[in-house]
């Protein structure tokens, strides 16, 4: 529902606009070529989404995914604190990181939802708030990504001398905003271990 | 440096399976078939955004709010081409990729802004959407200050973003 009008507002923004500014004929050529920028991204970014997806299937059944999210379990217990005690939890959670980490963000809502759906039981369980829920959305929000293939590919179409260059940015980025993230929380939670 | 990194996860993660007796070809296919209807599924969305938000910069209504809103973004360090990248963000996904894919094809995939761009959309992700999903799928009536946190850290990668390009990449 939110889309939907955040859409019907930019349409009537740029039709007054448009009329205002005298420039409707642009507005109006802009349906045709906004269509077709459209394809061009899917073509920039499709075979490098498809690349990533058929690796990320030889990780999972040659158990390298596994052994990653093992790499993780020290972070989740720094983030999870008690909850990370549970065998079920932490093993979804670990597999939720990975994926994220490899930049696959459609990867890692299966295993993200199934790590959620665990930690409220164990908090309903404690009979107290779902922290710890709230905690794994803020990590997924702020998506802490290692190789984020999909702007490469984007950057690579659109003639970049190195698209991957932007790595050591992106990873600064990536980490400052997750820690502003769990950092948030925790303050917002009034502090204490989970 | 960095055109190592990519090559070296490859071959890893194909020499990894060849050692565990994974059929290499068969788990890549079926893997990128799957991801071919990860491209069917976001297309709708991409064309809808993407015809939206060229209407709009061709209205001229992107430029005004830029110059609007340049003292603030100059304070943070922000290129203004990327201010509309960062109000829809958090709202949706493939709006953010076309968005930002249109900043870079405009103002150059190696410029300042076209690098803030890729460097945002790398960092950061659709909180509201993120949010929206978990919460339905769980029922969660209250998600209390997880919405709050969520854009503090949107808030950090945009800031991030152009100060690492400006650090790391000057």
């Amino acid at each position: 529902m939110l889309m939907s009008r955040v859409v019907a507002l930019l349409a009537l923004l740029s039709l007054v606009l448009g009329a205002l500014t005298g420039r409707m004929a642009q507005v109006s050529q802009a349906t045709v070529s906004g269509a077709e920028e459209a394809v061009r991204l899917l073509l920039r970014i499709g075979g490098t989404l498809c690349l990533w997806n058929g690796l990320m299937e030889v990780m999972v059944q040659s158990g390298l995914a596994k052994k990653v999210a093992r790499l993780l379990q020290p972070l989740i217990r720094l983030l999870f604190g008690s909850y990370a005690e549970d065998e079920t939890a932490r093993a979804a959670i670990a597999q939720n990181m990975a994926a994220n980490l490899l930049g696959l963000g459609s990867a890692a809502t299966p295993s993200g939802l199934r790590a959620a759906k665990r930690l409220r039981e164990l908090s309903d369980r404690r009979g107290v708030p779902p922290h710890g829920v709230f905690l794994l959305i803020v990590l997924n929000t702020a998506s802490l990504q290692l190789l984020p293939t999909t702007v490469a590919a984007l950057r690579a179409g659109l003639g970049a001398a190195q698209p991957y260059d932007i790595l050591p940015a992106v990873w600064l980025s990536s980490a400052v905003s997750v820690t502003v993230g769990m950092m948030a929380a925790r303050l917002m939670r009034g502090g204490g271990r989970l | 440096m960095t055109s190592f990194i990519v090559p070296s996860v490859i071959l890893f993660i194909l020499l990894y399976g060849l050692g565990k007796g994974v059929d290499l070809y068969a788990a890549l296919t079926s893997g990128m078939k799957a991801g071919l209807r990860v491209c069917a599924d976001i297309f709708p969305a991409v064309l809808t955004m993407l015809v939206a938000v060229t209407m709009v910069r061709a209205s001229g209504a992107i430029d005004l709010l830029s110059a609007f809103l340049s003292p603030l973004l100059e304070l943070l360090g922000m290129p203004a081409e990327c201010l509309p990248l960062a109000l829809l963000r958090p709202f949706s996904g493939s709006g953010a990729l076309s968005v930002g894919s249109e900043v870079m094809a405009r103002t150059g995939p190696d410029s300042l802004a076209g690098r803030v761009a890729a460097v945002m959309l790398g960092s950061s992700d659709t909180s509201f959407y993120t949010i929206a999903v978990y919460s339905a799928y769980l029922g969660l009536k209250d998600t209390r200050y997880t919405l709050k946190a969520a854009l503090c850290a949107d808030l950090a990668a945009f800031v991030m973003s152009g100060l690492a390009v400006r650090l790391l990449m000057g």
